[in-house]
């Protein structure tokens, strides 16, 4: 993975050294609470209902094993012991003293991590594909254009105080695992018709609010040119994008009410007159490769024949198999997935024990490293055959290997009513409904793949309207609602869920849920999978069944 | 009162005169909107004294003339510390109208910007509370090294 260099540690160190300062100024009453918190966003840190919330980066969400133990160490020394994943990749502490987050960042500056620009309205995280590297189906490995894109937007002058946050994605294969067509901008690294890899640049795309799928604005942009690309659409946006108003602010309003056509010939116009010097050389691209190269994989790890022997005498280990390991470009190895939707523990939440205990698993048997997924699970993407069966057991003994990968019970949650200021409603209560009421592993396998996420706002952190099914927390006089859409997705067929209809209350949401899985069940085709069925019959048999008895 | 220029203290030599103020009789230094320069261009041609011009944020980039490049103030105006437009035209007025002059940031921005103000274009500052000059100054080194290129 990449390793900093001198300068990069030194920007890290500065911007410590920096956010130090503007905290002690803040505590003498030298920055009112308007600066400080402009500040403090654009350095991770949320003041939220019970305490101050610290994002930290996790750049397309790779980890080495020192930095997890670091992650770890903070968890125990700065919080209550445990800490979150969330759906951009990142982790967040949700229990951390305001006085005490310098130290916090010098801690994460000696492990080359930090919190800058995890939250504000400025160029945010830039997430990827959690298979980046080992994908099957993957063109190229994105994460180098992952970090040539982080360099660039890290204190990047010019937009730091845009009209609202940015968030850019990266894709580099068949399937869109980096639901990259709901972000302000998508690169997909494509070939063109002389071989060549270049990039498809989408703008527009979002959640939230007002939902809505990127477009794209340039079907194959030449190597060179990607930084200059994205500082046009900076540009255009920084002077353009709407400041009246928080919630029209986003680059996807810029586009919707400018029109596509239009926003395009403005970012190709600025493009024309700043291309030219700002090209990324081959070099650049080549010596960045060097720090993704692949890991001295066992050229015999096909030949094992354990791992069969393991799969026929536990049936346990089979199942999990299935469903929390998926392909690994190389024969002989798979990617393990980490599942953080234990049914007793908060979606995403993960202890300082099982953090530690992930690094030693990490350093045995998947080359030092880890992935966070945008489903907010963990990875170890490079495993050997013949290990699967002894990391199962020790993964086992820490409860990561729920075998619910992609089933209705690995649910997207935010933090909810129960740590958010801007939250509505509960949103982990409902995920422990679901939780308590589908326990039945053989029904969950059996109802396959699911997505479902759940939100305690219209912000809309879970992602609820791309969820296939999606439930929106919503305050009715001092109540607690939700709102159900159908047949969302982030993937390549992007779709926003529609309203099945009224909100319900909190008690009937399971029953709700319960009702749209019996009417799946009664009209799938075999093994069509949910969201299938959903867009094949549309959402009129659903509605009739969850609101036949109010 | 004292501005920064050129990370030095310098007694400001310049007057905003707002849009409904006539032309002061002295030929003193004055910068007025861009809305003002470019309707009254006749009669500021006659003012003896030299004229610099105050950007706002919602000024288009459009509407600014390539003969602003021979102006030798431009002042942008930061209403709110929020609102980054003012970056961007700094970039513009160096980058793509090749202006030479100086670049002044004014109203409401905070010492936590200057760094980069700086690196955008901007090369003098005029704080609203003069007792800030000293920590305003040490603004300028609060990074050594950068990922992007700099204007200046």
């Amino acid at each position: 993975m990449y390793q900093y260099n001198d300068k990069d540690q030194t920007l890290i160190n500065e911007r410590v050294a920096q956010f130090r300062r503007q905290t002690e100024r803040f505590l003498k009453g030298e920055l009112t609470e308007d600066q400080f918190r402009t500040l403090r966003l654009m350095n991770g840190l949320y003041i939220q209902t019970h305490a101050p919330m610290l994002r930290v980066a996790i750049p397309y969400g790779l980890l080495n094993s020192k930095q997890v133990r670091k992650l770890a160490e903070i968890a125990r020394k700065y919080d209550k012991g445990y800490c979150h994943f969330s759906t951009r990749q990142n982790v967040q502490y949700n229990w951390p003293k305001l006085e005490a987050v310098p130290d916090i960042l010098e801690e994460l500056a000696s492990v080359q991590m930090h919190a800058i620009q995890t939250s504000g309205n400025c160029l945010r995280n830039t997430t990827s594909d959690h298979l980046a590297g080992v994908a099957p189906d993957e063109l190229e490995d994105p994460r180098p254009y992952c970090e040539i894109i982080r360099q660039w937007s890290t204190f990047h002058p010019e937009f730091a105080y845009l009209p609202r946050k940015f968030k850019i994605a990266v894709s580099a294969s068949k399937t869109d695992r980096a639901a990259t067509q709901f972000h302000d901008i998508g690169v997909h690294l494509v070939q063109n018709d002389s071989g060549q890899i270049g990039f498809k640049i989408l703008a527009g795309g979002g959640l939230g609010r007002t939902p809505i799928i990127g477009q794209v604005i340039k079907p194959y942009l030449e190597k060179q040119h990607l930084l200059s690309y994205l500082e046009a659409i900076l540009r255009i946006y920084n002077l353009y994008g709407r400041r009246d108003n928080k919630y029209k602010a986003r680059i996807k309003i810029l586009v919707k009410e400018t029109g596509v056509e239009k926003f395009t010939e403005m970012v190709n116009a600025e493009w024309e007159k700043i291309k030219h010097g700002m090209e990324v050389s081959l070099s650049r691209y080549e010596s960045m490769k060097t720090h993704f190269a692949p890991h001295p994989y066992n050229a015999v790890a096909n030949q094992d024949s354990s791992l069969d022997a393991a799969l026929s005498k536990n049936s346990e280990f089979a199942t999990w198999l299935k469903f929390n390991t998926t392909d690994h470009k190389i024969d002989g190895y798979r990617a393990v997935f980490a599942s953080l939707k234990a049914p007793d523990s908060p979606p995403g939440d993960v202890t300082h024990q099982q953090l530690d205990a992930i690094a030693n698993l990490a350093d045995d048997y998947s080359f030092g490293e880890i992935r966070t997924t945008h489903r907010q699970n963990l990875v170890f993407a490079d495993v050997e055959k013949s290990n699967l069966f002894t990391l199962w057991q020790k993964m086992k003994a820490l409860k990561l290997t729920t075998p619910n990968i992609g089933t209705i019970t690995d649910m997207i949650c935010c933090p909810g009513l129960d740590f958010c200021s801007l939250a509505n409603a509960g949103s982990i209560g409902i995920a422990k409904q679901i939780n308590d009421t589908f326990d039945n592993l053989d029904y969950v396998h059996d109802l396959g793949e699911i997505k479902i996420n759940i939100s305690g706002c219209m912000n809309g952190c879970a992602h609820q309207s791309v969820g296939n099914i999606g439930i929106l927390g919503v305050d009715k006089k001092g109540v607690e609602w939700y709102q159900i859409t159908l047949g969302g997705s982030s993937e390549n067929d992007a779709s926003i869920g529609d309203r099945l209809g009224p909100a319900v209350a909190k008690e009937k949401v399971v029953t709700a849920v319960k009702t749209i899985l019996d009417v799946y069940i009664q009209h799938r085709h075999q093994e069509e999978p949910f969201l299938n069925t959903v867009k094949r019959i549309g959402i009129t048999p659903f509605r009739e069944k969850v609101y036949a008895n109010p | 009162m004292q501005i920064l220029k050129d990370q030095q203290l310098t007694d400001n030599t310049w007057k905003f005169l707002p849009d409904d103020a006539e032309l002061p009789d002295e030929p003193i230094n004055i910068t007025v909107s861009l809305r003002r320069w470019l309707q009254e261009q006749e009669i500021l041609k006659k003012y003896p004294g030299k004229l610099g011009i105050r950007l706002n944020p919602t000024d288009s980039v459009e509407s600014v003339p390539v003969s602003i490049k021979n102006v030798q103030l431009i002042e942008i105006n930061f209403p709110v510390f929020t609102d980054g437009r003012g970056f961007s035209l700094a970039k513009i007025l160096r980058t793509q109208f090749n202006y030479e002059g100086e670049i002044r940031a004014v109203g409401e921005f905070m010492l936590d910007q200057i760094y980069y103000l700086s690196r955008v274009g901007v090369d003098s500052f005029a704080l609203e509370n003069q007792e800030n000059l000293p920590d305003a100054m040490a603004m300028f080194n609060e990074f050594s090294d950068s990922y992007q290129t700099s204007v200046n």
